[in-house]
């Protein structure tokens, strides 16, 4: 046994190692310290038996309290079902203007349509339910098929273009250019006039031009002044809004080979009370009627 | 032992003890020594049961006063409202943002601590903190049940008996008691008073209700029971400030060695002790202190400055018809002038000085800044958000609409009623979102007493009466009982020119 050094000042022995000639004490530890080691050796012990602890190859040990975090969320999730029921039941009870009328339904409807928009709209529609070219934006008072309640609620049901739906809102504009139903002066005319109808700098003579083309091809579906019908989803071409571009060019390309937006129909894939809270929802956005 | 010196001991009771720091024998490797504080008797002493007495009524009292709100706040005077984010006091209520009120007052406490440091000394440590009034408290029932230091000695040092078990379990029964009342009075000041006591005796308050007097109970018990003065002197970061903050002015408990060394154990009127001091090296001091120290030693960081030592003494004093305040209450000013034999200068006046006047002067204006705000103070506040997504968006007309989220608190105890108009850019619309039509002059918004209403706005205006990007326009919320106004500035937006 190696002699052990004593320390001159405290009396107590060195551990023997050195360092630049500073010494160790060899002091016990301290018995709290060692208490509290000691008691978290046991707490671990208990709790390894107690809870989830020791993976196996399929599983890890369940623990004798039985605790799953699985199972705690899945509590969680059934603790907020239960206090939303009242409000879910009442969404399917009532119609839509009634949903509406009631502020505190119409604000859970509300808060329930916004985080299924962002899960299931904001990929076209934007976060802000703004839209861009070709996608609508739903905060403006310029709707294609309807504004009212029960109108975005059959689109948001049945979707648009969307032929899996029998009941899918369609229409499809003819391609004036791409079919050659009209030349290319002809379209250029119709363009002119188009934005005149909404009142932007135009040429005047093609526009004056392009009105009989305009009334003869396009004032069936789009109206004698450019104000659209919603029954047949045709977009009103006298406001300041444009769903592909309002320059010459966008509209021109429109008129050649007209795009068309499709969505998907949401009353297979979305229950009906949510889609009442989309509808509240995006209704609630600015543009509703 | 003399014949001398047992004569004294007719009189004082002399006790052989060691001071716990004393410098003698100061390690830094030895573990606690356990201290029995005898139970001292003057007018300190008085002073401290006084304080003691007030503090603990305070603590248990405040809790259970009412203070009527009406139907829509609590009627408990003073409460954290934690769920709901309010901290009532008495006729204050203070928001979750207005808690720069307490801060103000914290900063209050603070100089007003080092104010009281830098003229009495320690006297917060020595009379009014909870660790001082709690031990004082559990050694109260200690000496109530194992008997005075003598007894308690022997008691710790016998052997375990049924009267000893007996005591010692009657002691910690009480002591976890007490500590269970201290906890259990804590968590009031968080929740109805009432209320919480039927349900906590019912077992339906809430389990974080349970906790925290279980955490609290376990700290009361510990500290005042086990830890006592180790809590002041190692834990307590105050007292290292504390020890900045004194100097020659101020009140520090002094022992006068002037007068009392050297230190005789003969009795008074013999030959040897006409050379020697007052003192006579009794002890009584020692035993007294709760901190276990020897204040004879000079001022150390150990001492919480409770005076007990005075009291001890100057009974000694008395006893032996000698004057009294051997241990006093002095500035070291003093203390010097008394070692070279000049005349006291302290007076009040010599209280008021730089550092004094200072911290006086911070107060004041800490009081009167808060009483200020507090009397400017609107019970109407309102905060706009524009809305970010869209920022604005185009309607068919040309016209530009944006979107805000309004909210309008009422810190009043009833339901008001407030209207919010708009102002400032011309022929602007105002619209619920959600709503049918646009609202014709002003919104009549009813917000619920002691709480906030939220309504989302949709305001629109033509591009004509906007004239840049971004355009300032007002949304005016008036009180329509006191016609009380809050005008907030608000931004308009439209797209870049």
């Amino acid at each position: 046994m190696v002699k052990r050094e004593l320390d001159e000042v405290s009396g107590t022995e060195t551990t023997g190692h050195e360092w630049d000639g500073i010494k160790e004490l060899d002091n016990p530890m301290p018995r709290w310290w060692l208490w509290a080691f000691i008691i978290s050796i046991v707490w671990g012990v208990i709790y390894m038996a107690a809870y989830p602890a020791w993976p196996l190859i399929t599983e890890a040990t369940k623990g004798f309290l039985g605790y799953s975090s699985r199972a705690e969320l899945a509590d969680t999730m059934n603790a907020v079902q239960v206090s939303r029921q009242k409000y879910i039941n009442s969404i399917n009870a009532l119609s839509l203007e009634e949903i509406r009328n009631d502020s505190e339904l119409a604000r859970f409807a509300y808060a329930g349509g916004k985080s299924a928009f962002a899960v299931n709209c904001s990929q076209c529609h934007g976060s802000g339910a703004a839209g861009s070219a070709g996608y609508p934006n739903l905060n403006d008072d310029n709707w294609l098929w309807g504004g009212s309640l029960t109108d975005i609620q059959t689109t948001i049901s049945h979707g648009i273009r969307f032929e899996q739906d029998d009941d899918t809102r369609f229409s499809e504009m003819p391609a004036f250019g791409g079919d050659e139903i009209l030349d290319r002066t002809q379209i250029g005319q119709v363009a002119d006039y188009v934005l005149s109808l909404s009142k932007r700098q135009h040429d005047f003579e093609n526009a004056t031009a392009g009105a009989k083309t305009y009334a003869d091809n396009c004032a069936a579906c789009h109206g004698d002044t450019g104000q659209g019908d919603r029954e047949q989803g045709a977009p009103q071409l006298s406001n300041v809004l444009w769903l592909y571009g309002n320059e010459k060019a966008d509209i021109i390309a429109q008129i050649s080979r007209p795009k068309h937006g499709v969505m998907p129909a949401w009353g297979e894939r979305l229950d009906a009370t949510t889609i009442k809270q989309l509808t509240i929802y995006v209704h609630a956005l600015g543009g509703g009627e | 032992m003399t014949q001398d010196s047992s004569s004294i001991q007719n009189v004082v009771d002399r006790v052989e003890v060691e001071a716990v720091n004393s410098k003698a024998k100061r390690s830094l490797y030895t573990s606690r020594k356990k201290i029995f504080p005898k139970r001292a008797s003057g007018s300190f002493r008085l002073f401290k049961w006084w304080v003691m007495a007030v503090t603990l009524a305070i603590y248990y009292v405040t809790p259970w006063l009412r203070w009527d709100r009406g139907e829509f706040a609590p009627n408990q005077a003073v409460l954290v409202d934690l769920d709901v984010g309010r901290f009532y006091f008495f006729f204050i209520t203070i928001w979750p943002q207005e808690l720069y009120y307490i801060a103000g007052l914290l900063i209050m406490a603070g100089v007003g601590l080092f104010l009281v440091t830098s003229t009495v000394g320690r006297a917060w440590c020595g009379y009014t903190c909870p660790q001082t009034v709690w031990v004082d408290l559990y050694l109260w029932i200690e000496r109530w049940i194992e008997g005075d230091r003598n007894a308690r000695i022997k008691l710790d040092n016998g052997a375990w008996s049924g009267e000893k078990l007996f005591k010692r379990i009657a002691k910690h029964v009480i002591w976890l008691f007490v500590g269970l009342i201290t906890g259990g009075a804590w968590v009031f000041y968080f929740a109805d008073a009432p209320t919480l006591a039927v349900d906590l005796v019912t077992g339906k308050a809430s389990s974080i209700a349970y906790s925290t007097i279980g955490v609290m109970t376990a700290i009361t018990y510990v500290f005042a029971g086990f830890m006592r003065e180790q809590v002041c002197t190692y834990m307590c970061p105050w007292p290292r400030i504390q020890g900045a903050m004194l100097d020659d002015r101020s009140l520090v408990v002094t022992y006068n060695d002037w007068r009392g060394e050297p230190r005789s154990r003969h009795q008074k009127n013999t030959d040897i002790a006409a050379q020697s001091g007052d003192c006579i090296d009794c002890n009584q001091c020692v035993v007294v202190c709760p901190m276990g120290i020897d204040i004879r030693d000079g001022q150390q960081m150990e001492c919480i400055t409770c005076a007990l030592c005075i009291d001890a003494c100057n009974g000694v004093m008395e006893k032996i018809g000698r004057p009294i305040n051997l241990i006093s209450y002095a500035t070291l000013n003093d203390y010097k002038a008394n070692v070279k034999g000049d005349t006291i200068t302290t007076t009040w006046r010599s209280f008021i000085h730089g550092r004094t006047v200072i911290y006086s002067a911070i107060m004041v204006i800490a009081a009167l800044l808060l009483v200020y705000v507090l009397a400017i103070r609107s019970l109407v506040d309102v905060s706009v958000l524009h809305n970010r997504n869209p920022v604005y968006t185009l309607l068919s007309d040309g016209s530009i609409r944006n979107g805000y989220v309004v909210k309008v608190l009422n810190k009043k105890f009833n339901i008001q009623q407030f209207s919010v108009s708009v102002s400032g850019i011309t022929g602007l619309k105002m619209r619920i979102a959600g709503a049918k039509t646009d609202i014709q002059t002003e919104l009549v918004l009813e917000v619920p007493a002691n709480g906030l209403e939220t309504v989302q706005l949709y305001i629109s205006a033509k591009t004509s009466a906007l004239n840049a990007e971004q355009n300032s326009f007002q949304f005016i919320v008036e009180d329509r009982d006191t016609s009380e106004k809050v005008i907030y500035d608000a931004v308009f937006y439209q797209a870049k020119k």
